[in-house]
């Protein structure tokens, strides 16, 4: 009997296959919304997730003042080279400790130049902020001592000063300084917060201090922890060490901070997750429109087939044969509806995670609630409509004109 | 068959006893039949003839099983079915009845063939008997090679046409026609009756036919007249007309 229904709602709506097709437009829309909302979000979220893991190993990041957000804090004086080193010392659960001072700065290469970021660090910073070298050396515990004038380029620099050619051997001039690039990093893309983190010079602490900035100042001192060792149990000795380096009493608030940066990009990616689910919630009222949309036509199809039905109740079709017709037309409608939606999704977010430049990361549960929404949806919307149908009198059905 | 001793030369195959039907209750109520007996054997061809609200479309509903009468009793085959209920009256319907309709009914947009199987896709005949059936009840009506014209590709007759073969296709013992000349001019109409005849006469298949022109009544051979919620006149003559 359900093998029969499906029969006669498939002709029934061959019969009608333009109407057909834009009753299942609503169906169409919803779940494609719903799957490529639900794609691109999960895409996001992996991207930020990647970008995580690839922060480095257990960095934590510790400035000066005390910090409102992005770009606020409070004055309050820099590190100094001996506060790294007594971090180093005095806390045995860090890896590596990596003093930097930074500055923007243009970098020229005969008639190129570039406005970037140029870091004065110690050898230990590619380590803490998990920079590989693609390129020629990196800078030594040595260079950094003696103050050498060299420097390790990133990606994007050595693409706008250097273009084609090698960039190793070469020297740019920094200012006042002209260093020798000695090493070519690994591209690394954008960070979580969207800059990008190939835009980067960095050259020893010393030579910063000396020849770029004519202080001493440290600007931010960037650690890592040990492999199996509490990031909050060392971020508590930090806060030790460097509380008391800094003279400050009990009742004094710190007067530096300690950023996780693995907890602010956790939180990130939660908010990225908690949008998705809004606006997949969103599409997914346009899926129950969708669904309005089949009762709708359902219904008009009713009555302006309230003939037909008369005669099919006449030749001897049972009630429940009717009921179960117009149910399947209404099944049919909406599950096919979600198929070519599921299509449509998979194509516009492969296209879409191309443009937007994020990886593709297919829901498959999602795709399958989805359908199984949809379906659902026609049940739920088509029943009241193949009531009416099944209830109709032959009689006066037959009468109607 | 000859006058209205025709009830005695067979075992009735319908029998009305007192049937009323009454629509609606109190001040209101509509008594459209008023106490019909009726009998019919099988193999008659019979014109119900009357005016507009005499209470031949009630009688045919009736008699037809798309209604119940409010009292009295309705012998199908020897069978009380005047009190059954929905399903019971469909399986009926589809097992022993065919209809044909003055507007023909068939499913716009539809092939022939598929409309002439719809009937057996409800009885639930596989596809291979259906469709062989259903060329076998079009080829009966003389549209072999018009199987997969869909309605609106047909001529009124033979949109009539198909509507017999849907019809006929379960081998009904009555077939009920309700002024299915209605739509036609005279040439396509006296077409139709010679089909209805044929099958009256070939297949043994009792006709009900209700009808406003004297010219079809003609070709039945027993013509049944209803004023007023009652049977005025029964006459029974030699059909063929």
């Amino acid at each position: 009997m359900l093998w029969n229904a499906v029969l006669l709602a498939l002709r029934e709506l061959r019969r009608n296959t333009m109407r057909s097709f834009l009753t299942m437009l609503g169906i169409i829309i919803g779940v494609a919304a719903v799957i490529i909302l639900v794609t691109l979000g999960g895409g996001a979220t992996r991207q930020v997730t990647e970008q995580i893991a690839s922060l480095g190993s257990n960095l934590l990041m510790i400035r000066p003042g005390k910090h409102m957000g992005p770009a606020q804090s409070t004055g309050a004086a820099p590190f100094k080279l001996a506060d790294a080193e007594a971090l180093a010392r005095d806390v045995p659960a860090l890896a590596a400790v990596a003093p930097t001072a930074g500055s923007a700065m243009t970098a020229i290469f005969a008639n190129e130049n570039w406005n970037t970021a140029v870091t004065g660090s110690s050898e230990q910073y590619f380590r803490v902020s998990n920079r590989q070298l693609k390129s020629g050396r990196l800078f030594t515990a040595s260079d950094v001592r003696s103050g050498s004038a060299v420097c390790v380029i990133g990606e994007t620099v050595r693409a706008k000063l250097f273009g084609t050619r090698d960039p190793i051997g070469s020297r740019i001039r920094l200012n006042k300084l002209s260093c020798e690039v000695i090493g070519l990093l690994e591209a690394k893309g954008q960070s979580t917060m969207g800059s990008d983190q190939d835009d980067i010079v960095v050259i020893p602490l010393r030579t910063f201090h000396r020849r770029v900035a004519g202080n001493t100042d440290v600007g931010m001192i960037q650690v890592s922890v040990r492999d199996g060792e509490s990031t909050a149990k060392a971020e508590e000795a930090i806060t030790r060490v460097l509380r008391a380096r800094r003279h400050l009493s009990e009742s004094e608030e710190d007067n530096f901070d300690v950023f996780d940066l693995k907890e602010i990009a956790t939180m990130l990616s939660g908010t990225t997750r908690v949008l998705t689910s809004l606006l997949g919630a969103v599409a997914a009222v346009s899926l129950l429109v969708g669904g309005i949309g089949i009762m709708n036509i359902m219904l008009v199809s009713v009555t302006e087939r309230t003939r037909e039905i008369g005669t099919r109740l006449a030749i001897g079709a049972l009630e429940r044969e009717v009921l179960l017709q117009f149910l399947v037309e209404a099944v049919v409608l909406s599950s096919f509806g979600g198929l070519i939606g599921i299509l449509v999704a998979l194509g516009s977010s492969l296209a879409l995670a191309g443009v937007l430049g994020i990886p593709f990361v297919l829901n498959a549960p999602i795709v399958l609630i989805s359908f199984l929404f949809s379906a659902a949806v026609g049940v739920v919307f088509g029943f009241f409509p193949a009531r009416k149908a099944a209830r109709l009198d032959p009689i006066d059905a037959l009468r109607h004109e | 068959m000859n006058g209205n001793e025709s009830t005695s030369t067979g075992p009735a195959l319908i029998e009305l006893a007192g049937v009323t039907r009454v629509y609606g209750t109190g001040d209101a109520a509509v008594h459209a039949l008023g106490g019909v007996d009726l009998a019919i054997v099988q193999g008659e061809f019979v014109a119900v003839m009357g005016p507009s609200g005499s209470g031949k479309s009630t009688a045919m509903n009736i008699l037809g099983c798309l209604d119940t009468p409010t009292s009295g009793t309705y012998r199908f085959l020897g069978v009380e079915v005047g009190g059954l209920t929905h399903n019971p009256r469909a399986r009926l319907r589809r097992n022993y009845l065919g209809f044909v309709f003055q507007g023909f009914n068939l499913l716009n947009r539809t092939s022939a063939l598929e409309n002439v199987e719809l009937p057996l896709i409800y009885r639930g005949d596989s596809p291979g008997v259906r469709r062989a059936q259903a060329r076998q009840a079009l080829a009966q009506v003389g549209l072999t090679g018009w199987e997969h014209h869909t309605p609106g590709e047909l001529s009124g007759g033979q949109q009539q046409r198909v509507a017999i073969a849907r019809a006929m296709v379960t081998r009904p013992v009555v077939l009920l026609a309700d002024e299915p000349t209605g739509n036609l001019d005279s040439a396509r109409s006296a077409e139709i009756m010679h089909l209805l005849t044929a099958i009256n006469r070939d297949h043994g298949v009792t006709v009900i036919m209700v009808t406003h022109e004297p010219d079809m009544a003609a070709y039945a051979k027993r013509t049944i007249r209803f004023r007023d919620g009652l049977i005025e006149t029964d006459h029974s003559h030699t059909g063929g007309g």
